[in-house]
């Protein structure tokens, strides 16, 4: 009965989350077909909905998921290593972090999709520029968040780990970093959403691979719904990247 | 009486704090000693330093004057003789409670089948078999703290020191609680220092009770408990026990009004001030 009850609740919020969705598809189909929304900004649907197969079939969208998805893994494995090892440092070196951590936080919110020009001149026209792009647009929330989640550490297992005569090595490995990892995935999580945003933004400007380009090329030929099922794979790339750092943190903290 | 001498000394220990008021002196020539096996008890009014002293023998506070020693050896630091049992709940969320209590046999390298055979049995020992591979956050408050006191007691040390262990629990807890204790000192003869302001939780537990006065810290009076062991919380409704517990609220009563005191004074000012 408890397994049964526990399986309810786990199925519960998925569940309610897709009837939101389909709620809110209903409603819109029925705005746009009231004459509410103008349907030459924003297509049916259920037109959206048809042009999927032809979409798929013609516009080799596999090979463009793969491509977009891959980039985007790319700047986040980049920028875990990175974004968590700068954030270790700033915590660590309090000097560092009073003088940077005001100008990473800047950084987030920085434009820097503009900057493209400068990141095609330094790594050329091709998948790197993605990469370094969404690298470093995605930076600012890692660090910030590993910062938070290793400030955050009670001090209480701070002290059970020095009555136990920890090493600092211990003391980071077996007590700050389990702690802060929630934090860390936080962190990671937006990193990846920052990424995406700017990969597909930079793909989308430069029309160059993947799914950006696609959507560009949608929108040129005035395919709206064409467009908006592109759209939907950019948020299945989403959907995918979190089940898959959802995955990796019940790995590494089962408890949560 | 233990012809072996004593296993801790703390010797003329005093601490001084900087506060925006000037120096602060949380404890004052504090001085006494442990023999081994023996259960001793300090307690005293909020505000009278308990938890410093218990930092400054665990070796987690310095900057002090005076001298802690294990078996002779001066504390400088966290020491592997003393393990400590902490007042806030201290388990790592992340880890079992079988990986909870062998985290001190994996840090000293003991092999993993080993160090989960050794956790295993301190696992029971606090009444917690059958609990092994639950995490902290599916257990009460109390067997937290149970966790966190085995995990203390694998690194097998050769002092228990405990800040108000039982402090957030409520009071048929803290006294079934308590029975744990005495039946795991009765076990294992652990010399045992806690540190308290529950008169009853002193009494049930210990051979000698340390009341210390409000602020600064100093032994006011020490208290040796004449009860018979083994015991259990039933003890708590005898005569001797009341006695104990009268006796030792008149020494306190004195020093809590005058920390009561202090803290109206305390928000007096800053009222006024603010």
């Amino acid at each position: 009965m408890t397994r049964v009850r526990r399986l309810g609740t786990k199925l519960a919020a998925p569940a309610l989350g897709l009837v939101m969705l389909v709620l809110a598809i209903t409603a819109i189909q029925t705005l746009i077909q009231a004459g509410w929304i103008n349907r030459f900004v924003v297509p049916l649907p259920t037109q959206v909905a048809a042009s999927f197969g032809r979409v798929i079939a013609e516009e080799n969208v596999l090979g463009r998921f793969l491509l977009t998805a891959g980039e985007t893994l790319a700047a986040g494995a980049l920028l875990t290593g990175v974004g968590i090892r700068v954030g270790v440092l700033l915590y660590r070196f309090r000097l560092l972090r009073l003088a940077f951590e005001t100008w990473i936080a800047a950084l987030a919110s920085a434009p820097l999709v503009l900057m493209y020009p400068l990141f095609l001149v330094i790594f050329g026209r091709n998948a790197m520029t993605l990469v370094m792009i969404g690298f470093v647009a995605a930076l600012p929330p890692v660090i910030l968040k590993t910062i938070e989640g290793l400030a955050g550490t009670r001090r209480v297992l701070i002290d059970v780990g020095r009555s136990f005569n920890l090493t600092e090595a211990q003391q980071f490995w077996k007590i700050l970093f389990p702690a802060a990892l929630p934090s860390m995935f936080v962190g990671i999580r937006l990193g990846l959403i920052f990424a995406l945003i700017n990969i597909v933004g930079v793909e989308f400007l430069i029309n160059f691979g993947g799914l950006g380009q696609l959507i560009n090329e949608l929108a040129e030929r005035y395919d709206l719904p064409g467009t908006y099922a592109a759209i939907c794979f950019v948020v299945l790339v989403s959907v995918c990247l979190f089940a898959v750092t959802g995955w990796i943190e019940r790995w590494l903290r089962p408890a949560d | 009486m233990n012809l072996a001498g004593p296993i801790l000394v703390v010797e003329d220990i005093v601490k001084r704090f900087d506060t925006p008021d000037g120096a602060l002196t949380a404890i004052d020539r504090v001085s006494f000693d442990v023999a081994p096996g023996e259960f001793l008890a300090v307690i005293g009014p909020s505000g009278c330093g308990k938890s410093t002293l218990f930092n400054v023998i665990g070796g987690l506070l310095d900057g002090y004057q005076g001298r802690v020693s294990v078996a002779g050896e001066t504390v400088r630091g966290p020491h592997a003789a003393i393990g400590m049992v902490f007042q806030e709940e201290s388990t790592f969320p992340w880890r079992t409670v079988i990986e909870n209590v062998a985290f001190p046999l994996e840090i000293a390298g003991v092999a993993k089948a080993e160090r989960l055979e050794r956790a295993r049995h301190f696992v029971a020992l606090v009444g917690l078999a059958g609990f092994e591979r639950r995490y902290p956050a599916e257990l009460s408050g109390g067997m937290r703290q149970r966790v966190s006191m085995a995990r203390t007691l694998a690194s097998e040390p050769k002092i228990l020191l405990m800040d108000e262990p039982f402090a957030a629990l409520d009071e048929q807890t803290r006294l079934l609680l308590g029975d744990k204790v005495l039946q795991i000192q009765q076990e294992l003869k652990q010399t045992t220092l806690l540190i308290t302001h529950n008169i009853t939780e002193a009494v049930q537990l210990s051979d000698r009770i340390l009341v210390m006065t409000y602020r600064p810290g100093r032994v006011k009076r020490v208290v040796p408990i004449d009860l018979p062991r083994p015991r259990t919380s039933e003890i708590v409704s005898s005569d001797a026990f009341g006695h104990y517990v009268a006796q030792i609220w008149n020494d306190l009563r004195e020093e809590a009004t005058r920390g009561m005191q202090d803290a109206e004074a305390h928000s007096l000012r800053a009222g006024a001030a603010s």
